[in-house]
């Protein structure tokens, strides 16, 4: 769940809609998928892009917290798949600026946005990962709760979105899985191992929580979004299905839920469980998590002093092209 | 401040030996051997492909939706250009 409180047109009624919005609509709830040429509401569009947007960004500013610990890694071989993992990250965020793409908006653009503050990313991103435990937690429960939202999401109404969604969901299990595994050898290992092991399970489980966005009750663009089929489940179905997944992981490993409200309801088959604190969650998302600015100065700097590679690149290719166009006027 | 925005191209890979290229995504790339490169690292992470075609998304002419009904609507009536079609008796044998 990398997009969270996105704002979505109003909610327009039958009566209100036009015989346009009402025929795609329809097409909507045949469950046809919309592409890119096609025509589509004004709303579904900034809407897409907001979202597809949000999501790009997420994963590009995803790479930070983990890529601080490629160079750390314990072994060869967990350094190579952290690599792997973090390239994934990589691509995942340039199938999703694709799919934005085609709905008019560039990258460049989404990336201004996103160097000014004028876009977000996750929430999540914004705490630190303070040790190699970290990236155990990280994996299984951030790229956990992401898969959460990101499986429903393959059936979404945008064909482009769909199509990087299904890509994506491919390539994320390994995410979860090299993730949990971290967390095994940690749980598994020695009593200061173990210790490592449960402090980043503290330290992660409400961000986690978070990553599914506001309590339906306060989520004010949901519907729409639903209607349109941009958002296939809503925030709190998410997290509870996440706690119910999640909980049994975390008793394999012999770790504890950071939760004393933590309980099994039997009458609503999932677990009981303590809300975040959602002041937190609204600092952080304003800019005031603990890593907000370190994440995005890194990647406003990334970009600026990429900035000569880029132009020296496009350069030469204009070169070479301009170079191939006498040798043709020659013949 | 980058001076310009490197160009779209749109990227097929050939899955394996004796299929079609099929039309994965898309990525920027200042030029033609740059996005085979970048399509490498984007697309085939995972031993997706054998062979990769990149094509400038400028240089692709598409039908319109709006087109949809004149372009493939005729066809929906030819149900004879199908096998299944003809009625053959059993007695004729496998065909």
């Amino acid at each position: 769940m990398y997009a969270q409180l996105i704002k979505s047109e109003g909610m327009k009624s039958r009566e209100e809609m036009s015989q346009e919005e009402i025929a795609f609509q329809e097409r909507v709830d045949r469950g046809e998928k919309i592409e890119p040429k096609e025509w589509m509401p004004e709303g579904y569009r900034k809407t897409l892009i907001r979202q597809i947007g949000q999501h790009a960004h997420s994963e590009i500013v995803g790479q930070l917290p983990e890529g601080n610990w490629i160079t750390r890694a314990p072994t060869l071989e967990r350094k190579a798949i952290l690599l792997a993992k973090v390239q994934d990250e990589a691509g995942h965020g340039l199938y999703l600026y694709s799919a934005a793409e085609t709905l008019g908006v560039s990258r460049d653009e989404l990336l201004e946005k996103l160097h000014s503050g004028e876009m977000k990313y996750s929430s999540i991103f914004n705490y630190p990962t303070l040790n190699w435990a970290d990236m155990g937690a990280v994996g299984w429960l951030v790229d956990g709760a992401a898969i959460m939202n990101q499986v429903p999401l393959q059936r979404t109404s945008y064909g482009p979105y769909s199509r990087a969604m299904i890509r994506i969901c491919k390539e994320e299990s390994f995410h979860q899985r090299q993730g949990y595994a971290v967390m095994m050898k940690m749980a598994f290992g020695t009593p200061e191992q173990k210790e490592m092991a449960q402090d980043a399970l503290n330290r992660f489980w409400f961000p986690a929580l978070m990553m599914f966005g506001p309590s339906d009750k306060d989520s004010v663009h949901s519907a729409q979004s639903m209607a349109w089929k941009i958002k296939i489940n809503t925030n709190d179905e998410l997290r509870q299905k996440f706690v119910n997944e999640t909980v049994p992981q975390a008793e394999y490993l012999g770790l504890t839920i950071p939760d004393e409200n933590l309980v099994w309801n039997e009458e609503k088959q999932g677990y009981d469980f303590s809300e975040p604190d959602w002041s937190e969650f609204f600092e952080v998302i304003k800019g005031n998590g603990p890593c907000n600015r370190e994440r995005l100065g890194a990647r406003v700097k990334a970009w600026t002093d990429g900035a000569w590679f880029r132009d020296g690149l496009s350069a030469y290719a204009e070169k070479a092209a301009a170079r191939r166009a006498a040798i043709v006027a020659a013949e | 401040m980058s001076k310009k925005e490197w160009p779209l191209w749109e990227i097929f890979i050939r899955g394996q030996h004796g299929l079609n290229h099929r039309h994965v995504g898309s990525l920027h790339a200042p030029d033609a051997e740059m996005a085979i490169n970048h399509a490498r690292d984007v697309y085939t992470r995972r031993k997706e492909g054998v062979s990769i075609w990149v094509v400038p998304s400028v240089q692709i002419t598409a039908s319109s939706p709006s087109e949809k009904g004149p372009l493939f609507d005729p066809a929906e009536s030819k149900t004879y250009r199908h096998p299944t079609f003809f009625d053959i008796p059993e007695e004729v044998g496998k065909m």
